[in-house]
């Protein structure tokens, strides 16, 4: 084994950049790992953890930019570094730099602006997000790793001038029908949704729209707003603005349990909204909320979404069970409070699944790029009596004693840093859940593989195709064995979105998978896979 | 409501996108009037530098 890396002073590129580069880097021939980083002390931490260490790195600054590469020889080592040019320049030529390179600048050229969107290294995104608060913009802030310190000054400042601060660490944002980050292509509407989780926001808002109704407006809060350190400042601003917005009909807030004061003081404030409230907090005990305030809660994104369907007077006629957007996912239903369940032919085509599984066959295995629907997953199995193991639990006694190491029933969140840092996102790019599906795929007791896809703006736009041939192998494998496996996916996204939806669930249905249309749905299903006969 | 929170819900988005460009690229696909910055670290990314920087501006 050989390593080797090479050091290209001032030479700045964002971190979705710097992917495409490592992604082309890692294709050639002979090549263990590779990276393509700036050179900021987190990364050169990074490097240090894969064996690539120089005098050179110590001294590189974050503007610095670091290619490194692990291959079977040093020719290849050579060889690779060698072609970093040719690497940057096709990566560079779909990407026409821009001549603007501050916030200034670019409020020059846009002095009418109303948003800055930050995603730059979060070291800096403090500056640059008061920056652009003291310049009276609103601010959507994508970057994570801020302090809990810093993020209370900038919603602070942001609440004294009545500005709204998204983030840190926001993934989404629906502002008067258009996408902010990852977002859907979703019909605009009269439900308002706040939530400091980005596929949280993703999930309900697909969810409104496959009941045939649509968003007014959808405000992600950053996912550490309803900590007891922040305390919902973004939440509650977000809140005024709902209540007072003429389009908005109903609110719905969807997160995980808030901090203890955080959650008292947002049900104060919740106890005198004007408008209907659905809340849902995400592995909470529905009777340490209920009876506070007078808000519809519900246990599921699915349930908050009918809920909000059914608040809003369902002007806009609900489509019925039968119909086209309701063949898979949504479910309907006059009863109060609304439930999800599984149709009579689902829970048949279980029994008739399940009932192709080998003996040594009794595990489910989750691989999940979406980190609301690791915990949202865990909570309806928990209901069901299941005990999941989880790097990401929604119990702390069921923690995997390693993130790669799958325990009896395990879902795992691929989007966790465990193995983001210095990695695309799943969201963006399937790579670690293919290689984790295909060392799942070796294991005999592996009966159910249960997996997300999550469509919209700014998402792979193949998710599916990314992961296909690895969800093809482990059905294979287990054919092998003598049993079956059964591949359980749901897909966030609409019909709008730029990934063409159809042809994901095609996809997914023509490799043998069972798809569903809510992540809630494939859940049940899995406890309905895994009942005692 | 506040008025700059109310501009953002009801007014057209006008946006500064600071940093990747992919999310320009999907605000102008949305039809959103953007305008990418390639942002780079300040003063070389030197925290102290720009700290000091800060002060004299």
């Amino acid at each position: 084994m050989s390593s080797g890396f090479v050091i290209r002073e001032n030479q700045y590129y964002d971190s979705v950049f710097l992917m495409g580069v490592n992604k082309r880097l890692s294709q050639m021939q002979g090549v263990q790992q590779t990276a393509a980083l700036m050179g900021s002390e987190r990364n050169k931490q990074l490097l240090a953890q894969i064996g690539v260490r120089g005098a050179a790195i110590d001294a590189a600054q974050p503007n610095d930019l670091i290619v490194a590469a692990i291959a079977d020889t040093s020719q290849t080592v050579d060889a690779l570094l060698a072609s970093l040019d040719q690497a940057l320049q096709a990566i560079e030529k779909s990407t026409p730099a821009s001549t603007l390179h501050t916030l200034e600048e670019g409020l020059a050229e846009k002095p009418h602006a109303n948003l800055a969107l930050i995603s730059v290294p979060g070291e800096y995104a403090t500056r640059e997000a008061m920056k652009a608060l003291e310049s009276g913009l609103n601010v959507f802030l994508f970057s994570s790793n801020v302090p809990l310190e810093q993020e209370l000054h900038l919603k602070r400042f942001a609440a004294e001038r009545g500005l709204l601060v998204m983030g840190p660490d926001c993934g989404t944002s629906l502002i008067g029908g258009v996408g902010i980050g990852f977002a859907n292509a979703v019909r605009r509407g009269t439900i308002g949704a706040i939530g400091p989780s980005g596929t949280g926001l993703q999930e309900f808002t697909c969810q409104v729209h496959h009941a045939g109704l649509g968003i007014s407006h959808a405000i992600g809060a950053g996912s550490h707003d309803l900590s007891d350190e922040i305390g919902g400042l973004t939440t509650l601003a977000a809140l005024d603005a709902l209540e007072a917005d003429p389009q908005t009909e109903v609110i719905a807030l969807v997160a995980k349990p808030p901090g203890a004061a955080t959650l008292r003081r947002l049900t104060a404030r919740l106890r005198t909204c004007a408008k209907p409230v659905v809340g849902c907090f995400l592995g909470a005990r529905l009777d340490s909320v209920k009876g506070k305030a007078s808000i519809t809660w519900a246990r599921t994104i699915d349930e908050a979404a009918l809920a909000a369907v059914r608040q809003s007077g369902a002007k806009g006629a609900p489509p019925s069970r039968s119909s086209p957007q309701t063949a898979f996912g949504v479910r309907r239903q006059e009863a109060s409070p609304p439930t999800i369940q599984l149709t009579e032919q689902e829970r048949a085509l279980a029994s008739q699944t399940r009932s192709m599984w080998a003996a040594e066959q009794r595990h489910l295995r989750g691989v999940f790029a979406g980190g609301t629907f690791v915990y949202q997953s865990q909570q309806i199995l928990h209901e069901a009596g299941l005990v999941v193991h989880s790097n990401a639990p929604l119990d702390p006694r069921f923690r995997l004693d390693h993130p790669d190491r799958s325990q009896a029933h395990t879902i795992v969140d691929m989007g966790d840093d465990d193995y983001t840092l210095g990695k695309p996102h799943p969201m963006i790019d399937g790579a670690t859940r293919r290689e984790r599906i295909l060392a799942e795929s070796h294991d005999p007791s592996l009966a159910i593989l249960l997996l997300d896809f999550i469509l919209g703006y700014n998402a792979s736009m193949d998710p599916v195709g990314e992961l296909l041939d690895a969800i093809v192998e482990a059905r294979q494998a287990a054919t092998r064995r003598g049993g079956a496996l059964t591949v359980v996916a749901s897909i966030c996204g609409t019909e709008g979105d730029p990934q063409d939806l159809n042809l994901q669930a095609t996809m997914l249905r023509e490799a043998g998978a069972i798809v569903f249309r809510s992540n809630a749905l494939a859940a049940l299903f899995c406890c309905e896979l895994l009942k005692p006969v | 409501m506040s008025g700059r929170i109310d501009e953002l819900l009801h007014e057209p988005l006008v946006v500064v996108n600071l940093g990747v460009k992919r999310f320009a690229d999907n605000l102008e696909a949305q039809e959103v009037e953007v305008v990418q910055v390639d942002w780079v670290p300040p003063a070389g990314g030197d925290q102290e530098m720009m700290e000091l920087l800060e002060q004299l501006l």
